[in-house]
Parts: structure tokens; sequence; C-alpha cells
């Protein structure tokens, strides 16, 4: 890399400006799947941003010795092994989650998001930039999943991470939870306000017509 | 309202609600431009006076409904005489706050959005306001109806631009909303039935009263032949019900549309102004009708509804008036003649085929339109494709 890294703009760009979930619209399919509740959503949050930190930072130390014709497979070995660990780690310690998330946490080999990364980044640049990048855009993703999971936890299960929090009072006035919000369409819906919330803000982001 | 124009024009001191001003004006008296230059065929037929009429043939729906309300409520109450203006005013008084509560949500939000946009004020709401109350059930929370209202008018309606550019039908959207989101409160015994007393008329019902719907008697009734199902049918003091109450709609269901006759009839008022389109509404039947025929020959006791005949899926529940007033919408279906029959064919179909063989989903009508709406335009292209592939064919040779 001939010019200078800004490690700020590595590790706070895709909070917000280049976020992979709400402008390159990236990993949106684990977005719909994990975010029915929040603590799941968290946790999945978390491991992403543990195996997408990890694997841009080991494809990083060995950029140099992959044989450009099979980088796909080292970097999926390499994913895949981190996913391993990962998955062995909530299984022992966070059975209940480990079990909601069942099938998601082993696709995290195929989100997008990691590929990109590596693809984009990992593959190009010194370990530590890597690192940041990595740990920048998994919590880029990680941040949109608590919103969307806070939001469908709260008006669909009237709970937040399990904890009752709508008072039983508004139950007994009538109030009714959410069932839609509980089903996949409503967490598009609901990424699709985050994103226009983030544009209104934004208007450099938005497309021209 | 001349009076007070200056007031609302470019630069006058409330030039910021020159929408709303617009909109009133336009809609209480005619337009006030004429075309200045050439020849115009003009016609008093802009979108306002077609929204107006369609909401006039919805009236005997909408009166049969109140009738109908308070009749169900008498019967349920184990009344013997039903005297006919307190069933009307009844039924009035139970409609009255979901209308009310519906439209000042939709409206508040078109207006809103017309406003922020400096848009002219869209009439479309003008029907879907009144179409919501008449297909929910009659017990359906006021504040379900206003948040689905508000869901449907943001999501499906201004973020696709407005009146005119929406994919799929927002009234049926407000009905699809509530029921996967409340489903509790969308079916079941207890919500077709208003149950209450409005200011002093009525009377209690008595307490572990079921209304059910006949969809919804189906289900339930464990029928192992058509003639068990039909025998099955009761309305809510337990009397039978045959093919011709569900025809005239003195039968539990959303409010609206129960009474095939009155749909009918607003039908006819549709046709004979040419704001339906004969081709969907046709061929709506026509499919279901092939379809209930179909679910007939291979009649099971898996599926209770297939012993349904045909007129009986053609009267019950909300199929009518899916055809009629939902399927028919020109902006959600299909723009093409040819696409217009396969697009009302299809969504005949799909009505009797979700409702006969899904037993969680006794409403098909409303997912069949739904699910039509989002397929409309590719039947559209494909009628335009082969028409133009015919025609280069025939240019070649």
């Amino acid at each position: 890399m001939a010019d200078k890294i800004n490690y700020k703009e590595v590790f706070f760009n895709p909070l917000s400006k280049d976020n992979p979930v709400i402008v390159q619209v990236l990993g949106i399919c684990s977005c719909l799947a994990v975010t029915a509740k929040l603590e799941p959503a968290l946790v999945m949050g978390l491991s992403v941003i543990a195996v997408l930190a990890f694997s841009n930072v080991i494809i990083s130390l060995i950029r140099n010795t992959i044989p450009t014709n099979i980088r796909i497979i080292v970097q999926l070995v390499v994913v895949a092994a981190l996913v391993i660990i990962v998955n062995q780690l909530l299984l022992a310690y966070a059975y209940d989650v480990s079990k909601q998330l069942s099938v998601f946490i082993g696709l995290i080999i195929t989100n997008c998001i990691l590929m990109g990364r590596l693809e984009a980044f990992a593959m190009g640049n010194k370990p530590w930039p890597s690192f940041l990048d990595g740990v920048g855009n998994g919590l880029g993703y990680a941040w949109i999943l608590v919103v969307v999971g806070f939001f469908r936890e709260l008006l669909g299960s009237g709970t937040l991470m399990g904890c009752q929090v709508v008072p039983q009072s508004w139950y007994d006035a009538g109030y009714a939870n959410n069932g839609l919000m509980i089903l996949p369409p409503m967490a598009l819906i609901v990424v699709a306000c985050v994103i226009w919330v983030h544009r209104t803000r934004n208007p450099e982001l938005q497309e021209k017509a | 309202m001349d009076k007070a124009r200056p007031a609302f024009e470019p630069g006058g001191k409330l030039s910021a609600f020159r929408s709303v001003y617009d909109g009133m004006d336009t809609f209480l008296f005619t337009p006030r431009e004429t075309s200045r230059s050439g020849v115009h065929i003009h016609d008093s037929m802009d979108s306002k006076r077609a929204m107006i009429i369609v909401v006039l043939s919805l009236l005997p729906c909408l009166v049969f409904g109140m009738y109908n309300c308070g009749y169900q409520h008498w019967l349920a109450c184990g009344a013997t005489e039903f005297p006919f203006w307190g069933l009307l005013l009844y039924g009035f008084l139970a409609i009255l706050p979901s209308i009310v509560v519906t439209y000042l949500v939709g409206l508040g939000i078109e207006f809103a959005v017309a406003q922020m946009r400096g848009e002219e004020i869209q009439e479309g709401f003008l029907v879907t306001g009144i179409l919501i109350p008449m297909i929910c059930p009659i017990e359906t929370p006021l504040w379900m109806i206003a948040v689905a209202t508000a869901f449907s008018v943001i999501f499906v309606k201004e973020v696709f631009g407005g009146t005119g550019y929406n994919i799929f039908n927002v009234a049926l959207v407000t009905r699809a909303f509530l029921f996967f989101a409340y489903p509790a409160k969308m079916s079941g015994d207890g919500v077709f039935v208003s149950l209450g007393s409005m200011l002093g008329l009525g009377g209690q019902a008595p307490d572990g009263f079921t209304g059910a719907t006949p969809l919804g008697q189906i289900a339930v009734s464990g029928a192992r032949s058509a003639s068990d199902l039909s025998a099955a049918f009761s309305d809510v003091a337990g009397n039978h019900i045959d093919l011709w109450h569900m025809f005239l709609g003195l039968i539990p269901g959303s409010f609206g549309e129960t009474s095939t006759l009155c749909i009918l009839v607003g039908a006819l008022i549709l046709l004979l102004t040419g704001i339906a389109s004969w081709r969907v509404i046709l061929s709506v039947f026509a499919g279901g009708a092939v379809m209930a025929l179909v679910a007939n020959w291979f009649a099971t006791p898996t599926y209770p509804a297939s012993f349904l005949s045909v007129g009986e899926q053609l009267c019950l529940g909300g199929f009518a008036f899916a055809a009629v007033f939902m399927a028919s919408d020109p902006v959600t279906s299909c723009r093409t003649n040819v696409g217009k029959y396969v697009y009302g064919f299809l969504v005949g179909v799909v009505a009797i085929l979700i409702r006969t063989y899904n037993n969680g989903y006794p409403e098909g009508a409303m997912l069949a339109v739904l699910l039509m709406n989002a397929l409309a335009p590719l039947i559209d292209y494909c009628v335009v494709e082969a028409n133009v592939r015919r025609r280069l064919a025939r240019a070649k040779s």
C-alpha cells in the first residue's frame, strides 16, 4: 500500500459512512434470522466481531505467501477454523443462546462481510490496520443487529434480554404484542427504517435519482 | 372557500398549507384550472370523482354491515324481535369509531407527507379509509387499526411515491398486518360479533358466547362429507345457515364483506360507471369456481373446506368482497386486458387454494390478492413481450 492509511478512518468508517449492513447491504440474511430477540443478536454480533478481527489478522499475516489462485480457499479455511472455535466456545459457555442461533453461527463462514473484508482489505494491508478494520466492520454489523433486535424484541415480545419491559398494566389495558415483529419480514422493514434515518442524516450517501 | 384563497397563494401567510387548501377546494368544488390552449376533450371524471363513485358503490355493503352488526348482536343476546332502526343505529355506532380513527390516521399521514413534499394532496385514501374498517372484525381494538393503517399508508403507499404508485393494495396490507401482528384479535370466536352495548342500545351477551364465522366453523367441524359440512354451519343463536343466508349475508363475519348481494350491487355500480374492470371481477369468480370444483373433486376429510360447494366458496368470507373491491383496484392489478384475465383467474384460484388447504388461514382471498399484486407487473410484462414478438413476426413475414 503506497498511500498512508488513516487508522481512524479504517476503524470508524464502517460504523456509519461505510457500514457493511446499511450502506453496503451485506449480511442481511443473518440480520433477518437472529434479531427476533436482543440476546442472540448481541451474541451473533460479538461472534462476528471476533471472527472478522482474527481472520483479518491471520490473512494479513500470511497475505504474501498465499498463492493468488487459491486465496479464496485459504481464506475459507481460516474463517471456518475460527467459526468452529467460536461455536465450541458458545456451546461451552452459552448453550441456550447457541441453540437459538443454531445454524447461523456456522453460516458466519458464508457471511459476505467476511469475504468482502478479507478480499478488499486484509489481502493488501498490514496486520494492525487489518485488525482495526475487522473490529470496525464487526461493530458496524453488530450495532445494526442490536438496534434491530432491540425493536423487534421490545415490540414483538414486550421484553428486552428476556426481561419483561412492557408492564402488565398495559396488557390489561388492551395492549398486545405485535406478532409480526417476530416474523422475518419485519426485520427487513426495521433495517429499512434504519437506512432511511441514516440516509436522511447523511445526504451524501443518497443515490442520485 | 374562495375568500380564503389569497392567503394560500405563494407568498400568502398560509402558503405552507397550500396543498391542504387545494385538496379541500377541489374535493368540495370542481378544479379551478381549465385548459388554456388547443382543443381538449374534458371530462369531469378526475380521480376524486372516481374515488367517490367507489365509495358510493361501497355504501350498500356499509349499510348492510351496520344492519348485520346489530342483527348479530341482537341474536347473540337471545332477542326474538329485531327493530330495524335499532339494529342499524347500533351497527352505525359500532363502526363509527373505526372509520373515524382510520380516516384521522390515514389522512393525517397523507396530508403531512403532501405538505412535506409540496405536492397536491392525493385522494386515494378516501376509498382505503372506508375499506379498512369494512374488512376488519368489528371488535378490533381502535389502536390496532390506527397502528396498522399508519404502517400500511407509510410503507405501502408513501415510500413508493403516494397514490397510484403503490404495488400492494393499501387496505389489504392493513388487514394482513393486523392478521399477522395480532392474530388473537383477528380470528377466532369472539371478534366478529360486537358484544357490548352502545349508548344504552343493545343488551349484554351471555358469557361463553361464541360467534365463529362459517369459515371458522369448518376447521372445527371435522366434517367427513359435503352434507356433514353444510349441516355444521350455524349462526350465533345456533340456527342453521344455508347458502341463501350466506348470499344475503346475515352471518357473522368482517363488517362489510358478509353480504354477497350488496357486494354485487356495488359491483354493478362500478361496472356501469366503468371504474372497475369486468375482466378482473369476472375472472376472479371464474378462477374461484374452477378451484372450488377441483377441491370438490379431491375432497378429503383432512381438509374439510374442500367439501364446500362452489356457491358456498364464492359467498363465504371475504372472497366476493376481495374480487369486486380489492382485486379490481386499477392501481395494483394488471394493465393489459389479457393480463387482467390471467391476474383475476389466479386470484380466484389462489384464494380458494389457500382457504381450502391451509386451515390456519381461512381468509385466503386477502393473501391471494396481495400475492397477485406482486405478480401483476410480471404478467403485464409477459403479455406485452408476447405481443411485441407476435407483431415482429408478422412484420418479418
